[in-house]
C-alpha cells in the first residue's frame, strides 16, 4: 500500500509550503490555520490528489474535513479508493 | 461622528440582534459591546492611551472585531495585520508604527514571538487561546484575551477618551513602489465618510446579511464590518475562501444578501462543477473590487447570481473607494468602473496637472473627506500623493492610477503609474519580491513583473540571472520565496536569463521585460 501521508507531505513541502517546515505539515491539525494552504493552494492540492491517486474530487468533497490535514487527506483518499 | 460611536449606538438600539456569525457561533450586538467595553478597560488599565497604535494580528474572527472596536473605544489607533504576514515584515510594521500593544493568538506565536524579540516598542501583548511560551521578560503585560474580555476583567470603567473625528482611527499598511509598506493614516471622519458613501450607493440596510471572507486587514474586508455595524445588519465572517463549498453552504444557510468578492473568489465559484446546487436566491448585492474582472467573467457571475445586482468598483486604501458602476450601466459599459461615488469629486489630469475633458486619458485625482491624512511617518511619500486642493487646508489625492474616460465621463482603468502588481486582489511591490530573490545564494540579478492571469488578476513573473556555475530549478526559486514572502507575493513563473535589459541610466528596463513576455505569450498562443 502506498504511503499516502508521505506522498502528500512531500508534495506540500515541495510545492505549497508557505514558509513552514515538514514537521509543521505533519503536526498540523489545520493547514489553513498555520498558513500552509490558501485558496490557490487548495485548488493545486486537489488537482495533485486527482492526478496522483486517479480520483475525482467532487465539489461537495472539497471541505476541510477531507483536505485540511494529512490525517484528513489520508482518510479521505482511502475512502475514495475503497 | 466617531467610528465606534456608530457601533455603540447600534448596540444600544438593537442589543438582541445578531451582529456577527463566526464558525457557527452567533454574537448579538449586546454581547459584542460588552466584550468591547471589557477589553477597552483592560487595555486602558495597561496604559494604552489616545493616539497609541495597537496592532491586531489575528485571523478573521470575533476576536479581531472586538479588538478593533476596543482600541477605538479608548481613542487609540488600530492596525489590522494580515495573519499571513511573516516575522520580518511584522517586526518592521510594529516598529514603523511604533505600536505599543499587540493582540494576536497562540496559533500565530511562531511568527509574532520572534517579531516581538526584534521590536523594542511593544510593551503589552494580548493573546487569544492561551499564553505564549517564549520568555518575553521585557513585556510589561502578557494578557489572556478571553480573561480580558470577561466582565470581571477590570473593576474600573473606561475613562472617556478625549477625541474628535479628526483623530486617527486606523493605520492600514499598504505596499508602495519603494517596497517599504506604508501606513495609511485614516481618521474617524475619513472612514465614516467612506462608509456613508458606499452604504448609500449599494443601498445597504439593517436587514442585510453580508458574507465577509476577505481579510479584515484589507480595507474591502474591514468595511464590511464597519458598514454593517453602523446599520445594525449582520456579518457572516469567514477566515478565508479556501474551501468555497463550505462558504457557499454557509451563505445558503444564513440567507446571505450581500457578497463582496475579488476575482480569485469568483473564479473559484465559477470553476465548481455545479455551483447552482447552493440556494443563493437571497443574494441581492454582489460586488467586485481590488482587481478587474474580464467582461466575460462578469457575464458568468451575473448568470450565476441572477437575483443579485452586480457592482464593479474601484478604490485604493488611501481613500477606500472612488467609483462604482451603477448596475444599469453594465450592459452598455461592462468594462467601466463608473464615474465616482456620492459625496466626492474625481477627475483626470495630465502631467501638467491640467483637468482633462471627457474622452481623455490621465491620472485620477480624488477630492473628498474620505481622503487619507497621509502615510505614517513618511512626509515625502505623502507629498507625492496629497497635494493642496481648491479650499485652504484641503488635500487632494493623486491616485497614481491612469484611467481613460468615455464621452459621458465613465472611467476605464488603463495602468498603474508605477509598477505595483495586483495579484489575488493584493498589492505586490516588485521591489519586495526582488529583494527576496536576491537573497538567494548565487542570484545576481532579479526583476519582477505582473503578467495577465485570468485567475489571479496578475501573476508574478520573475526574471532571474544566476551566477556562472550555479543552477536552480524554477521550483527551488519559488520555494525560497515561499519561505520569506506572503503567499500572494510568491512568483508563479521564474525565467532564467543571461542578463536583464537595462535603460540608458542603468536601471532594469521593465518595459522590455513586459514586451518579451507578451511576445512569448503570443507565440505560444499562435503555436509558433
Amino acid at each position: 500500500m502506498r504511503d499516502i501521508k508521505r506522498i502528500v507531505r512531500d508534495y506540500i513541502v515541495e510545492n505549497l509550503l508557505m514558509g513552514g517546515q515538514a514537521e509543521e505539515v505533519e503536526r498540523a491539525t489545520s493547514f489553513l490555520t498555520i498558513g500552509v494552504l490558501d485558496s490557490t493552494g487548495v485548488v493545486e492540492l486537489v488537482s495533485f490528489l486527482e492526478k496522483t491517486f486517479d480520483i475525482k474530487v467532487l465539489d461537495q468533497e472539497m471541505i476541510p474535513e477531507n483536505l485540511d490535514s494529512l490525517a484528513n487527506i489520508e482518510r479521505y483518499i482511502n475512502s475514495k479508493l475503497s | 461622528m466617531l467610528l465606534h460611536q456608530s457601533f455603540l449606538e447600534t448596540s444600544a438600539r438593537v442589543p438582541r440582534d445578531v451582529a456577527l456569525i463566526c464558525a457557527a457561533r452567533r454574537y448579538t450586538y449586546a454581547e459584542l459591546a460588552q466584550s468591547v467595553e471589557n477589553l477597552a478597560a483592560v487595555l486602558q488599565g495597561n496604559g494604552v492611551r489616545e493616539g497609541d497604535r495597537v496592532a491586531i494580528f489575528l485571523e478573521n474572527g470575533a476576536e479581531a472585531v472586538i479588538s478593533l472596536y476596543a482600541v477605538l473605544r479608548i481613542g487609540a489607533v488600530f492596525m489590522l495585520i494580515n495573519p499571513q504576514t511573516k516575522t520580518e515584515k511584522l517586526a518592521y510594521t510594529l516598529a514603523d508604527a511604533g505600536a505599543c500593544c499587540l493582540i494576536s493568538s497562540q496559533t500565530l506565536a511562531r511568527v509574532f514571538v520572534p517579531a516581538l524579540a526584534q521590536s523594542a516598542v511593544i510593551d503589552t501583548c494580548v493573546v487569544v487561546g492561551g499564553t505564549i511560551e517564549a520568555p518575553l521578560a521585557r513585556l510589561v503585560g502578557v494578557l489572556d484575551f478571553t480573561a480580558a474580555t470577561e466582565s470581571a476583567a477590570s473593576d474600573v470603567n473606561v475613562r472617556e477618551p478625549k477625541l474628535s473625528d479628526q483623530d486617527l482611527a486606523a493605520l492600514i499598511y499598504t505596499s508602495g513602489s519603494t517596497g517599504e509598506p506604508k501606513g495609511v493614516m485614516l481618521s474617524h471622519r475619513n472612514m465614516m465618510t467612506a462608509a456613508s458613501s458606499v452604504i448609500s450607493y449599494l443601498g445597504l440596510v439593517a436587514q442585510d446579511v453580508t458574507l465577509a471572507a476577505l481579510p479584515l486587514s484589507f480595507g474591502y474586508g474591514l468595511y464590511q464590518v464597519l458598514m454593517s455595524f453602523r446599520l445594525g445588519a449582520c456579518v457572516v465572517l469567514e477566515p478565508s475562501f479556501a474551501f468555497p463549498v463550505k462558504v457557499l453552504e454557509t451563505m445558503a444557510a444564513e440567507r446571505v444578501t450581500v457578497f463582496p468578492g475579488v476575482p480569485t473568489m469568483f473564479n473559484q465559484i465559477l470553476s465548481l462543477d455545479d455551483p447552482s446546487r447552493y440556494d443563493l436566491s437571497s443574494l441581492r448585492v454582489v460586488t467586485n473590487a481590488a482587481a478587474a474582472l474580464t467582461v466575460e467573467q462578469i457575464q458568468r457571475i451575473r448568470a450565476q447570481f441572477p437575483h443579485a445586482e452586480f457592482f464593479s468598483m474601484y478604490g485604493l486604501t488611501e481613500c477606500k473607494r472612488v467609483s462604482y458602476l451603477p448596475p444599469d450601466q453594465l450592459d452598455s459599459r461592462p468594462a467601466s468602473v463608473g464615474r465616482g461615488m456620492p459625496n466626492q469629486e474625481c477627475w483626470l489630469v495630465n502631467e501638467h496637472d491640467e483637468r482633462l475633458p471627457n474622452g481623455s486619458t490621465g491620472e485620477l485625482v480624488v477630492r473628498g473627506d474620505h481622503v487619507m491624512r497621509g502615510y505614517w511617518g513618511k512626509p515625502q511619500a505623502t507629498a507625492e500623493r496629497l497635494r493642496p486642493g481648491p479650499l485652504p487646508g484641503e488635500q487632494l489625492l493623486y491616485t497614481g492610477d491612469i484611467f481613460r474616460t468615455d464621452a459621458d465621463g465613465y472611467l476605464y482603468f488603463v495602468a498603474r503609474k508605477d509598477d505595483i502588481i495586483k495579484s489575488r486582489g493584493e498589492k505586490v511591490s516588485p521591489t519586495e519580491v526582488e529583494r527576496a530573490l536576491l537573497a538567494l545564494e548565487g542570484v545576481s540579478e532579479a526583476a519582477v513583473i505582473g503578467v495577465p492571469d485570468p485567475a489571479l488578476g496578475e501573476a508574478i513573473k520573475a526574471y532571474v540571472v544566476v551566477q556562472p556555475g550555479m543552477r536552480y530549478r524554477e521550483k527551488q526559486v519559488i520555494g525560497h520565496c515561499q519561505g520569506g514572502l506572503e503567499n500572494f507575493m510568491v512568483p508563479k513563473f521564474v525565467e532564467f536569463v543571461e542578463a536583464l535589459p537595462k535603460t540608458p541610466n542603468g536601471k532594469i528596463d521593465k518595459l522590455k521585460l513586459r514586451e518579451r513576455n507578451a511576445r512569448v505569450a503570443s507565440s505560444a498562443a499562435t503555436g509558433e
